[in-house]
């Protein structure tokens, strides 16, 4: 943000007082509006209450900071010592520290993924955050496939982690199927409605894409909230079985999982299972990714994304290759939403909005679209940020919107944006960012 | 009979195309020879391009039949296949015009991706591929080593790593052509290779061309601008113009046709009857022969 301002000014008193009266003043319009009145509850209505100190040192802060970075960081002119080049240098040194060594940091971060539930901090509420942070790292995996690999803009993801959640849930629910049952089902269903929607969206480029990509995920939630007899409706459907450890449930008494390990009964267990289970699904989809891009399958998605028209001149059948990537990444969509109909017992159109869809597909452009690591970090930091800004309350979403511009300026094409190539000859060279095609719809 | 009509690799039979009003092919008839190098040339907005297109399926004439033959005695009819069978079945390979590369993928990815079909195949549709079978291992090192002959070839292998955005005009088209040709071709169709390159380049490119015409078995179909490149190395030349075919034979007798020097150069208005009497002539005795 600071170098945008700052570019292009010089260090004239006149100038710099220019910039600062209108610092002051779109301080003053934001602040003098968010924080300079409240509404309290009084009796006979709401009562307004002035907290116009609060508002201007508020303003205070904005115009003294900027008026103390012209007299100092920004002395040598627009852009030399602007916040953004001293956090690429921060970024860039981070990186550098870590190229080449992102086997052992990956074995790292597993191993801290595997200890995390036994370490001595994490209560129910850590385990709780780092299941909800994998259930996003493993639905940003399945959407990397299609939006970073294929090129493909999905603004309806959403959908097939619904599709996913209701096969668990109805299946269970009619036929009593298991969890473990059910799991593979609900991949192959929703790898079925990935073809579906790929049909027509085949023909489909750019904005028109993502449109009608909204649209099937919108139709498949009214459906879901319509169809009242099957699925409940708004209801939802409740009761889900919980899953067990391959036949033995987490309950308390004889024959169950606490029993037969010779445990003392502590509802934690469930939940920590609960963790390694989406743990080894987040990891299974990483695998299965990353094996994919090395094969002719990958090839041909990423491919796609760079030239459509060259693939064909190739020899290659595009519209198996658009659907496989629809079908691959809709699958893990389902084991995810399968995972999250066990967890949460209870399902409910209102958990798949587009709202989702629009978080799965910011963690996957925030991360670097194609970029696995990418959107661990995207998830963490999301999903992460979301709760350690709890305390702000309404805040909240204004410091998220504000963090996520200030990102994307910094970063336009994400946090790891380079490309790692598929298959080298003699050395692995990481393909920057502006040589890489976004493919369709961006 | 020329040698281009007896041994035949395609034969564009009475081709029209017609874009609303507008006929840019007009019942247009050549044949490609196998293991010649087979130039189409003409003016600008001649139809050149709109042939290719026809042949390579990205259009789908109005009218006539183009024929594939392989030595097998295989044949292909092109106007009626998907576009993306012609390379797969029909083997026939494009380049195009304004160079089409896989911009962030690496030169040897670029490559691979040519091999798609085969190694499709030799990966079970990708289920050998990712329980990590010893079949697929085998096909892919095959992969690797035919892209290794053709960067070779191309004279890329210094930049095997490197992502092709990332190489210089003159690299890239060699690339587009080393990529077609890793779909082991039986015809090669180059719209414009030598568009853009200097004369060291272009000499390069030659030398290319001529070795996949004697050593690969495979015929090529151009449309070049740059006469030089033209005459020195094709066997066979066919005119267009206004989507007209104007002549049809050796470097040597259109380079002297009459109506190729008037449709590139242009005539004085009192020779225009002159040509035109010319054209009348010779139009009636290819007729009668």
């Amino acid at each position: 943000m600071s170098s945008q301002v700052s570019s292009g000014a010089g260090l004239s008193p006149a100038m710099m007082a220019k910039d600062l009266l209108v610092a002051g003043i779109l301080a003053a319009a934001i602040f003098g509006t968010t924080l300079g009145f409240k509404t309290e509850t009084a009796v006979g209505g709401l009562s307004l209450e002035y907290k116009m100190g609060l508002a201007a040192s508020s303003i205070a802060i904005v115009v003294v900071g900027r008026l103390l970075l012209w007299l100092t960081l920004w002395r040598k002119g627009p852009g030399t010592g602007s916040a953004s080049s001293v956090a690429d240098s921060v970024f860039n040194g981070v990186v550098s520290l870590f190229e080449g060594r992102t086997k052992i940091l990956g074995i790292a971060a597993l191993l801290f993924a595997l200890v995390f539930p036994f370490l001595p901090f994490a209560d129910r509420y850590w385990i709780d955050l780092a299941i909800l942070i994998l259930t996003y790292i493993m639905l940003g995996w399945g959407l990397n496939i299609v939006v970073g690999l294929a090129g493909l803009l999905d603004l309806g993801y959403v959908a097939f982690y619904a599709i996913g959640a209701y096969s668990y849930a109805l299946l269970a629910h009619y036929f009593g199927f298991s969890f473990w049952m059910c799991l593979p089902l609900a991949g192959i269903l929703a790898a079925f409605w990935g073809i579906i929607l790929g049909f027509p969206v085949l023909r489909l480029r750019g904005d028109y894409l993502a449109i009608v990509t909204l649209a099937f995920g919108e139709i498949i939630r009214v459906v879901l909230l319509n169809w009242y007899q099957f699925t409940g409706g708004p209801d939802g459907l409740s009761g889900i079985p919980r899953p067990t450890f391959f036949g033995l449930p987490f309950k308390r008494g004889e024959g169950n999982f606490a029993d037969v390990f010779g445990l003392d009964y502590s509802s934690i267990h469930r939940i920590i299972f609960l963790y390694f289970l989406i743990l080894a699904l987040a990891l299974l989809t990483n695998f299965v990714t990353n094996r994919l891009r090395r094969l002719p399958i990958g090839r041909a998605w990423e491919a796609l994304r760079e030239d459509e028209i060259a693939c064909r001149s190739l020899g290659l059948n595009t519209t198996m290759v658009k659907l496989s990537a629809f079908a691959i990444g809709a699958m893990f969509a389902g084991f995810a939403g399968s995972f999250f109909a066990t967890r949460q017992g209870f399902i409910s159109p209102e958990s798949f909005t587009f709202i989702e869809s629009a978080l799965i597909l910011a963690i996957v452009v925030l991360g670097g679209m194609g970029s696995q690591v990418g959107v661990v970090i995207a998830s963490i930091a999301l999903i992460g940020g979301f709760e350690f800004f709890r305390e702000a309350e309404q805040f909240r979403m204004l410091i998220f919107g504000l963090a996520m511009v200030v990102i994307m300026v910094w970063k336009p094409r994400g946090l790891v944006s380079t490309r790692i190539p598929s298959i080298f000859l003699k050395e692995k060279k990481a393909v920057s960012s502006d040589m890489v095609a976004q493919g369709e719809g961006h | 009979m020329a040698k281009w009509d007896e041994n035949v690799l395609l034969s564009v039979e009475h081709l029209s195309m017609r874009f609303g009003g507008l006929l840019a092919v007009n019942d247009l008839s050549f044949n490609v020879g196998r293991g010649d190098i087979t130039a189409l040339i003409g003016p600008n907005g001649a139809g050149k391009t709109t042939v290719f297109n026809c042949i390579t399926g990205f259009y789908k004439p109005t009218e006539g039949m183009i024929t594939a033959r392989h030595e097998d005695g295989q044949t292909f009819l092109l106007e009626r296949m998907d576009d993306f069978k012609i390379p797969k079945r029909a083997k026939v390979a494009r380049t195009f015009q304004n160079i089409r590369l896989f911009g962030g993928m690496t030169v040897l990815e670029n490559l691979m991706v040519a091999q798609h079909n085969p190694l499709m195949i030799a990966s079970n549709f990708t289920i050998g591929g990712i329980l990590g079978l010893s079949g697929f291992k085998k096909a892919e090192n095959e992969a690797v080593e035919l892209a290794k002959y053709w960067m070779d070839k191309a004279g890329l292998t210094y930049r095997a790593d490197d992502a092709a955005a990332d190489l210089p005009y003159g690299e890239q088209r060699k690339l587009e052509i080393a990529r077609a040709m890793c779909t082991r071709p039986k015809l090669l169709c180059l719209d414009e290779p030598a568009a853009g390159l200097n004369p060291r380049e272009s000499e390069e490119l030659n030398s290319l061309l001529l070795f996949i015409r004697e050593k690969e078995n495979t015929g090529i179909l151009l449309i070049e601008h740059d006469m030089n490149v033209v005459m020195e190395i094709s066997d066979h030349v066919v005119v267009l113009d206004y989507g007209v075919k104007i002549s049809d034979g050796t470097p040597d007798e259109v380079k002297n046709d009459p109506k190729v020097i008037a449709a590139y150069l242009g005539v004085d208005d009192d020779e225009v009857d002159e040509v035109e009497h010319q054209i009348e002539q010779t139009a009636g005795s290819q007729e009668g022969a």
